[in-house]
């Protein structure tokens, strides 16, 4: 306890190996050791080379630390020579590069999907060149049973392993926003996924909605993802829905989804209209028009319209004509025509393809050693990742305010109706319901927008050797947002910054078998509750971890978070990006101070308790009034609470001394200094340059 | 002088809005030589609202109708509007705050007027002098002097009146050396570091001139300067400047010690921005702020052009590398660009704040401020007449204290357990910088003052 703040004793929050895992691969390395016959064993031909180097990756010098390499059937470990361990799970690893051969050996270097990168330099050739295929082809599996899941083993038993995958119950948490009801009713059109195979086999529709509706809208939306329930929002009776585009075709319209949309906007009876949010930017729906080859004859076509529709004339004709082309493709949006008291919206998120590329210029800027501040900020532009990241808060925030302030219900839709759709869906929820924002209620909400509705968790993280061009941030984007919100809105989370880490960390790892497979028909299929385990209740025991000691639940009862999205309160997210370049961080942290703050005092108050009761104690036994007085005198002295708060000041103190002792720079653990001195000592240096983290400068 | 020749009118009806946040005030607009009163009447709940004139950055009047509108633009980065009634109530206001907020002489301001409740005039003045900075250092060491040679400013305008210099060194020696440096600004002690025994140093460039001339006194200054530290002890000689801008300044008279001259010294360049490029920054980042509807691209692109958080960068790594071959190398450091005023306090502050927990404190910060800032002679009246919003062109202005302020505060982001002052303390320097009813940071130095 005296030890304290700030000491390194002390793990951080957002930093450090997630021991979840460590202890998992501990036991698998164990495992693979012992002749365990693990998934990958016959890719590995080497399993350990000694003498290699792993260098910093923002060091100007080249600092290096040397120690042995480890290859197991799950991890890739390197430990030092101070017995400091990395490991790298092979689900984690992006890429694996082979450099050209230098003088002090072949340098490889490997690039995760947590945004650790790890330059290491193999002093063999021959060795440097068994790693490399052995990593190639244990982090890109080609089957689901060859993930780390279904070999991962917490040694928990089967009853044990059950209760964790009930631990999140979709009925219940539907049951706790208020449907079924009399306007909202559980549908069982897709108990078989013949009508959706991506969407779950639960599934709320207004109670006006028939089957034959049901069944038809399908047919007129992409892959059969009709308009749906999301979230109900009890005391405004609005309702947030998904779906994914209508097959609107050149002039094709579906009389069933019309009446679908009309059933939506009939259950609220709050308000007559309803939204329908396109969350596609409008050009790249227009875009469909460039591809368009018969141009000619749908222009004919068109103007021939024009001229009998009188509305279509009074309105902007361009933005008509685009439309049109564009539903001439068989896809596109809904014809306002058809649909009476909606609103459309468009609101400008990119593709996938766009938000993947916009990551990896994010990534070279980010590694780029020695950054200037001006080349730090105009690749941040240029990579235009922080401008995707407000194009999803202000869709959020539109589809909240028409809830709380209009009470109209929101249909949300993109192309699919999984991606985007599920990132506005989810934080318009977060942002109205207080619930979501506990660490209980934001696992509700990955499991139902995001797991359930079908996100393609293992096409979009990689997972298998699969298509490059299916893998997105879509999921780190909406962990950004929430992060974001966090930093406006303090009070408002439960949960920490390391809890986001921590999940960001999981979608990837595949050792829990939540995010495996792309929709809920995989995953009953691979019976991924009988040979998998969830994540879910690993993180619940772990909470004290990932709780925020600023969180007060009092005050957020009903509040609705309001985010303001001017430019400057976006920055970027050094510790999800950064997490693993220790060199970067900051290395005080007010949160230690405050959890240990908090631990402090709730031992007091147990020990004012304890007091208490002793004291009641005494004097019940004690009948003789004097004599009970004369104890309390002597008691007091001695009172473990007046040494608590004793050791509280001491403790307040301390800090200040550890933090200078940090800033000057002489404790043996900071290393950025030391690495600076030795440059020093170096002849010229006028050329020495203290590398302050340009991130830092950001926040 | 009388201000009531400058107000032309008493007072006049007018609404105020502060911005998005806060309810606009409505009332009686009054103007005193030194303020701006804006009185809504018996029954409400804020009874007064007050601007001090001296805040004024720039005014902006429009008319419409028979009310106007005036913009005021405020040192602190404050924007205020006033609408008010009657068109030429309106321009006399205006007016009146344009003379009054652009009072030249220093007796005339507000500061010279200013009597707050409980406190004497002559109380608090010289909370530090430079004789309770010696006394800090001479339980260290003794290799140091309190040196009143500048007693009557003579040999330094800008100096305070005792300086500290090394002990082996006499009055006369230090006289020479003044005549050397620019501004007569010769070598004396910033800070003595216990724990490595080394100190730190600024001072004015030198005035080696194209005949690139010497002073056997500043060399000796020097050379006693690395004795008494400690046997064989390195010095690093911190140039703010290019080296071409060090070469050049040779033309001008100025220059950079030679190499051959300053035996155990070495020369280093950290080239940091000054003056109107530092301004122009300035400017920049508030305009840029100041745009609520722009789009990311568009914020980080003027974020990145105004370059303002690249000076900070360069500053802190300066002082840093000040700091590291201080607390490491044990090596001495002496600071100095051209005139010793602006980036060479910058440096040597900040330096202090990495080394001296003391310094981090509430108390110790006051005095860092006072002893590198007030009493090292920063132009205080030169470099803040004038902040981001002012029209007129930048002769002297220049935000370096501002920038200090802000390398503080990434300080304090990095180490948010380190200083005993919190963002307010920061802010609250920054207003009174800028316009202050107190006279700290009036006028540009100890003499004039």
């Amino acid at each position: 306890m005296r030890g304290g703040c700030g000491g390194p004793a002390v793990v951080r929050a957002g930093s450090g190996g997630p021991p979840l895992h460590r202890a998992a691969a501990a036991a698998a390395a164990a495992a693979a050791a012992a002749g365990g016959r693990l998934v990958g064993m016959e890719h590995i031909r080497t399993t350990k080379v000694e003498q290699v180097k792993l260098l910093d990756r923002f060091s100007t010098s080249n600092k290096s630390l040397t120690g042995t390499l480890y290859l197991t059937a799950t991890h890739l470990l390197f430990i030092d020579a101070h017995q400091k361990e990395t490991w790298i799970l092979h689900h984690h690893i992006a890429s694996v590069e082979k450099l050209a051969l230098t003088t002090s050996g072949c340098p490889l270097v490997i690039q995760c999907k947590n945004f650790r990168t790890v330059h290491f330099i193999v002093p063999r050739e021959r060795d440097c060149h068994d790693i490399y295929n052995s990593l190639l082809q244990l982090s890109k599996q080609a089957k689901y049973e060859d993930l780390y899941a279904f070999s991962y083993n917490p040694k928990q038993n089967d009853a044990e392993r059950l209760r964790g995958w009930e631990l999140i119950d979709l009925a219940e948490e539907y049951k706790r926003m208020g449907v079924p009801n009399s306007n909202w009713q559980l549908s069982d059109a897709n108990r078989e996924y013949k009508i959706c195979e991506t969407y779950p086999r639960e599934l709320y529709v207004p109670r006006i909605a028939s089957k034959p509706i049901i069944v038809g809208s399908s047919k007129f939306r992409s892959k059969g993802r009709f308009p749906v329930l999301s979230y109900y929002h009890q005391s405004k009776e609005a309702a947030i829905c998904r779906c994914s585009q209508p097959l609107s075709g050149f002039s094709a319209r579906c009389l069933e989804d019309e009446h679908l949309l009309q059933a939506i906007s009939k259950a609220n009876p709050a308000n007559r209209y309803m939204y329908v949010m396109d969350t596609r930017p409008r050009h790249r729906v227009q875009s469909w028009w460039a591809t368009q080859k018969d141009i000619g004859r749908i222009i004919v076509r068109i103007s021939s319209k024009i001229w009998n529709d009188e509305k279509i004339r009074e309105s902007d004709e361009k933005k008509r004509l685009n439309a049109m082309a564009n539903r001439a493709a068989g896809k596109g949006y809904e014809n306002e025509d058809n649909y009476s008291n909606i609103r459309f919206q468009f609101v400008g998120i990119e593709n996938i393809h766009v938000m993947r590329s916009s990551l990896q210029k994010l990534l070279e800027v980010n590694g780029t050693k020695g950054l200037s501040v001006n080349d730090f900020y105009s690749g941040l532009e240029s990579s235009g990742w922080l401008r995707h990241i407000k194009a999803v808060m202000d869709a959020a925030i539109f589809l909240a305010k028409a809830i709380e302030a209009e009470s109209a219900s929101v249909l949300v839709h993109c192309s699919d109706g999984w991606d985007r759709t599920s990132q506005v869906c989810s934080l318009g929820s977060l942002l109205l319901d207080p619930y979501y924002r506990t660490i209980r209620g934001f696992m509700v909400l990955i499991e139902k927008d995001w797991i359930s509705f079908g996100h393609k968790f293992s096409e979009r993280c990689g997972h298998l050797d699969g298509d490059p061009k299916e893998v997105s941030p879509v999921f780190t984007q909406f962990l950004e947002c929430v992060w974001h919100l966090t930093e406006q809105f303090p009070q408002a989370f439960e949960f920490n910054e390391a809890f986001l880490l921590q999940i960001h960390e999981h979608i990837h790892s595949c050792q829990f078998g939540n995010f495996i497979a792309n929709c809920q028909k995989e995953r009953e299929e691979l019976k991924l509750k009988e040979k998998t385990y969830s994540l879910w209740p690993f993180l619940l025991d772990d909470q004290k971890k990932y709780l925020n000691p600023l969180y007060s639940s009092q005050s957020q009862k009903l509040a609705v978070l309001e985010p303001n999205t001017v430019s400057f309160n976006f920055k970027f997210w050094r510790n999800m990006y950064h997490q693993f370049d220790r060199t970067l961080h900051p290395r005080q942290s007010v949160f230690n101070i405050i959890m240990n703050m908090n631990e402090q005092n709730k031992q007091l108050e147990k020990d004012i308790k304890d007091l208490e009761s002793q004291i009641k104690q005494r004097k019940t036994k004690q009948t003789d009034g004097i004599l009970s007085k004369e104890l309390l005198n002597s008691v007091r002295p001695e009172s473990p609470a007046l040494k608590a708060t004793l050791s509280l000041k001491e403790q307040a103190l301390l800090p200040v001394n550890n933090v200078l002792r940090t800033i000057e720079g002489s404790s043996p653990a900071d290393n950025r200094y030391s690495e600076y001195a030795d440059e020093f000592s170096k002849a010229e240096p006028a050329v020495v340059s203290l590398e302050y983290g340009v991130a830092r400068m950001t926040c | 002088m009388e201000f009531a020749e400058m107000i032309r009118t008493g007072q006049a009806q007018a609404e105020l809005l502060r911005g998005p946040e806060e309810p606009p005030l409505r009332g009686t607009l009054c103007i005193t030589g030194h303020h701006l009163l804006l009185s809504p009447g018996p029954q409400a709940t804020p009874d007064l609202w007050l601007l001090l004139l001296r805040n004024v950055d720039s005014i902006e009047k429009r008319v419409a109708g028979d009310s106007g509108t005036i913009t005021l633009r405020c040192k602190d980065l404050r924007v205020l509007q006033l609408d008010i009634e009657g068109v030429e109530a309106t321009l006399d206001i205006a007016r009146s705050i344009e003379a009054l907020s652009s009072l030249e002489s220093v007796i005339t301001s507000f500061p010279f007027f200013y009597r707050p409740k409980g406190l004497r005039l002559g109380d608090a003045w010289h909370f530090h002098p430079p004789e309770c900075y010696y006394k800090r250092v001479a339980r260290e060491t003794n290799a140091w002097r309190l040196s009143e040679a500048n007693e009557d400013f003579s040999l330094c305008p800008s100096y305070p009146r005792a300086v500290i210099v090394p002990r082996a060194v006499d009055d006369s020696a230090v006289a020479r050396s003044a005549r050397f440096r620019q501004g007569g600004r010769f070598p004396v002690l910033s800070y003595f570091h216990a724990p490595s025994g080394t100190v730190l140093l600024r001072a004015g460039q030198p005035l080696t001139g194209p005949q690139k001339r010497r002073c056997s006194e500043d060399e000796e200054l020097l050379r006693a300067v690395l004795a008494g530290a400690r046997p064989g002890a390195r010095g690093f000689i911190v140039d703010t400047r290019s080296p071409q801008a060090a070469k050049q300044a040779r033309m001008t008279g100025g220059g950079t010690e030679a190499k051959a001259a300053y035996p155990g010294w070495k020369r280093l360049h950290r080239p940091l921005e000054r003056g109107r490029p530092l301004q122009e920054s300035f400017v920049r980042l508030v305009e840029a702020c100041g745009d609520l509807e722009q789009s990311m691209d568009r914020w980080l692109n003027r974020l990145e052009s105004c370059r303002w958080l690249s000076h900070v960068k360069e500053t802190l790594s300066t002082a840093c590398l000040a700091a590291q071959s201080m607390e490491q190398e044990g090596a001495c450091i002496l600071v100095h660009g051209a005139e010793g005023t602006d980036s060479t306090l910058l440096i040597t502050s900040l330096a202090q704040l990495i080394l001296d927990p003391l310094s981090r404190t509430m108390a110790g910060f006051q005095e860092l401020i006072e002893r590198e800032w007030v009493q090292a002679g920063h132009p205080f009246q030169l470099r803040c007449a004038h902040s981001a919003f002012s029209h007129a062109r930048p002769k002297h202005e220049a935000p370096t204290f501002l920038l200090f302020l802000d390398c503080v505060w990434q300080l304090g982001r990095q180490f948010p357990l380190s200083l005993e002052f919190g963002e307010g303390m920061l802010l609250a320097l920054f207003d009174h910088a800028y316009a202050s009813p107190f006279g700290t940071f009036l006028c540009n130095n100890e003499k004039e003052r």
